[in-house]
């Protein structure tokens, strides 16, 4: 209709509320540019004044692994399903890691970028989108890591076994993103009103790590704990990655899809909750 | 007829003052709680007095604007301060929602609303070019096209390798808006940014501007400066308090707004609640004659004495203080200067400091006036007050020997004599 009244192409209407529904994914993919963009600022940013540089995407989880190495493998002596302990948690602590970061990082969008977001229009989205595939990369370089490892650990002569699940390790990868990003702008959507909110994130995140088998397999699990993982939809996900990495555990494509349900609602919910915040968050800051 | 590119209707945007991200979740659920508890008598006392405070701070930064640009317009836009102009560019360039009405605007908007948005230090002149027009809107390719037109424009062809941390903040300020410029939007909304950078880089922007307005685009220009807003724009319109109070063509808007101002109180400019969250900022501005009165009319014999008044949250160590005065009817700066130019150094300015700027007799010639005002330091400036105080020159009463009473024409009364058959008649200051 407005095509008509102008002739134009490039249309756009403003109006006090969008509609819910629309997720404004058209006008993101227009702006992908400015997504790898970002990207690159992310990353160049974050090493340029570090003295380490990258080393850290290798320090941070191998001292990781080898803190709960000692003290959930050695001390308290939790099972690992038969794997190495080290391959174990260090499994665990790669995938978990992602997942946090992402969901820390894009919880902080708004705030973060409150300056940016004050004097220029884009779509908002676009900023933890492109947190996500930063992050990305920390993640591939602390997964080479980890495959040199059990490289190393199958010719000390582990017993490991590699399985065809691992092809669904990409999958895995997204649902992990797409839960940090839905959980993340959740958060950044409701601290724009209550800033308070921004300290229980740190520590939400550490003990959802408790909640999630990260240090444990859901294997030694008492009933009715086993049962309530079913809800957690990052449990199936840790479990399905080891499972094909070390063949410990268990898989099931029905929990996996459940999980799957669970994380395109939440990342739905995140992003309704998020363009609307978006329209006049200027306004609170 | 050339066909409508911006629709505005009904537009109004409402804002709670004060609301700077302090809203607590207990706050809430406190005023919630008390709704539940005994409705809304109960809500008032449970409020802190805080909160109280914010809820008079409601203010209609715009109340039902309607507009219609036309493709190729240059409308001037002009107002006092907080008369709803920067509001009204928020929500043309989809910055902030309006609270009801509609806008349609059809075409690519590039908003110099502020230039450099998205620099990042660590980054190099050519990437953050790249990362600064996509933030604008343009894709890489496009900002590829035209790099080598940036660079040069912005007279940095050989940083342009160097991360941008290590450029001084003119050459910051030259490539961020360089890369604004090429944008090449079919509106372009200009909000003052001319202001920035050095006269010949100023030049150069205003012929940018020209530019764009010669290829037919949209422009919608934001400014004090009432002589470049009868010159570059072919309509205007006077916003005050949040509504369109006139619309006509540039120059009939730029007489209309300073008649407005006219009948405003001309000789005391106060702070205003909003002003009163910034780090720093002025309390109050008067003029006042050599006795100490308060008044806008001197007459040319008189000494103007501005008593200015301001207040610093935190320590600013070598804050400047910057006056100038602008003839009111054409807006032309008469003269500027700052503590900086003149080496009047304030150190380390906390909480209220109180400041006298003096202009002597016989300087200015009869005629209408204003001062404008600002706080700065280095880049940042902190507040400005733009036409704070308006002053009234009239002829001297008496013609006393050695002050001239009155000239011909121009703005200023200069040093002169005359000689006849090699005698001085009279030396005139």
């Amino acid at each position: 209709m407005h095509d008509e009244y102008f002739g134009h192409e490039h249309v756009t209407v403003i109006e006090p509320h969008g509609s819910l529904m629309d997720l404004k994914l058209k006008e993101l993919w227009a702006y992908r540019d400015l997504i790898m963009l970002f990207v690159r600022r992310d990353f160049v940013a974050q090493y340029k004044q570090t003295i380490l540089g990258p080393a850290w995407h290798f320090l941070q989880p191998l001292l990781t692994t080898v803190i709960f190495t000692i003290v959930f493998g050695k001390i308290a002596q939790i099972s690992t399903d038969g794997a190495p302990p080290f391959l174990f948690y260090m499994a665990g602590t790669i995938i978990w890691t992602y997942f946090a970061v992402v969901w820390t990082d894009t919880s902080h969008t708004f705030t973060s970028h409150a300056h940016i977001f004050g004097k220029v229009y884009f779509p908002r989205l676009a900023v933890p989108v492109a947190t996500l595939l930063s992050k990305l990369m920390a993640f591939s370089f602390q997964f080479m890591f980890f495959l040199g490892f059990l490289v190393y650990f199958k010719l000390r002569g582990a017993e490991l076994s590699i399985n065809s699940w691992v092809l669904i390790t990409p999958l895995l990868l997204l649902m992990m993103a797409m839960l940090g990003m839905g959980l993340g702008v959740i958060v950044s959507a409701v601290t724009t009103r209550y800033r308070d909110l921004t300290v229980v994130v740190g520590f939400g995140v550490q003990l959802f790590m408790y909640l999630s088998p990260v240090v444990y397999p859901v294997s030694i699990l008492p009933e009715p704990y086993k049962s309530w993982m079913l809800m957690n939809p990052v449990a199936p996900i840790l479990e399905t990655f080891r499972h094909a990495f070390l063949g410990t555990g268990s898989v099931g494509l029905f929990r996996l899809s459940i999980s799957a349900v669970i994380i395109t609602l939440i990342l739905l919910t995140g992003i309704m909750l998020f363009n609307r915040i978006e329209r006049t968050f200027m306004d609170t800051v | 007829m050339s066909k409508t590119v911006i629709s505005v209707e009904h537009l109004s945007k409402h804002y709670r003052l004060g609301v700077i991200g302090g809203g607590t979740l207990r706050e809430d659920l406190n005023r919630w709680w008390g709704a539940l508890r005994g409705g809304s008598q109960h809500l008032v006392q449970l409020e802190s007095e805080d909160f109280e405070d914010r809820k008079q701070g409601q203010i209609w930064a715009l109340r039902d604007i309607n507009l219609e640009v036309k493709e190729g317009e240059i409308l001037g836009i002009i107002g006092r301060n907080g008369a709803g102009k920067s509001s009204l560019f928020k929500i043309l360039s989809r910055i902030t929602a309006p609270t009801s009405g509609r806008a349609v605007i059809s075409g690519r908007v590039g908003s110099l609303l502020e230039v450099g948005t998205g620099f990042h230090p660590e980054l190099t002149g050519r990437e953050n070019v790249f990362l600064n027009g996509a933030i604008l809107g343009m894709t890489k390719a496009e900002v590829a096209r035209k790099l080598d037109e940036i660079v040069e424009f912005a007279e940095i062809s050989k940083f342009i390798d160097t991360p941008v941390k290590r450029y001084s903040s003119g050459m910051t300020v030259r490539l961020a808006f360089a890369v604004a410029a090429h944008l090449e939007p079919e509106i372009l909304i200009v909000d003052e940014v001319l202001a920035v950078g050095d006269a010949e880089f100023q030049k150069k922007c205003i012929g940018k501007m020209g530019d764009v307005a010669n290829e037919g685009r949209t422009i919608l220009f934001v400014s004090h400066n009432m002589r470049a807003v009868s010159m570059l724009c072919n309509n205007g319109i006077v916003l005050d308090s949040g509504r369109i109070v006139y619309a006509s063509s540039a120059e009939n808007a730029v007489h209309h707004y300073l008649n407005l101002n006219n009948r405003q109180n001309d000789s005391r400019w106060k702070v205003v609640r909003e002003n009163k969250e910034k780090r720093c900022f002025f309390q109050n501005i008067s003029a006042h004659n050599k006795n100490g009165e308060e008044t806008s009319a001197f007459s040319m014999g008189d000494d103007i004495e501005l008593r200015i008044e301001f207040y610093t949250r935190n320590i600013i160590d070598r804050i400047d203080i910057g006056v100038s005065l602008e003839h009111r009817d054409t807006g032309i700066r008469i003269f500027g200067t700052t503590t900086k130019i003149t080496g009047n150094t304030l150190l380390n300015a906390k909480g209220r400091t109180k400041v006298h700027f003096v202009l002597p007799e016989n300087l200015l010639a009869p005629g209408s006036y204003c001062f404008t005002l600002a706080l700065s330091k280095e880049e940042t400036v902190y507040h400005l007050v733009e036409a704070a105080v308006y002053i009234e020159i009239l002829p001297a009463r008496h013609l006393n020997p050695g002050l001239a009473k009155d000239v011909n024409f121009g703005f200023v009364s200069m040093p002169h004599s005359w000689v006849f058959n090699q005698r001085i008649l009279n030396a005139v200051k």
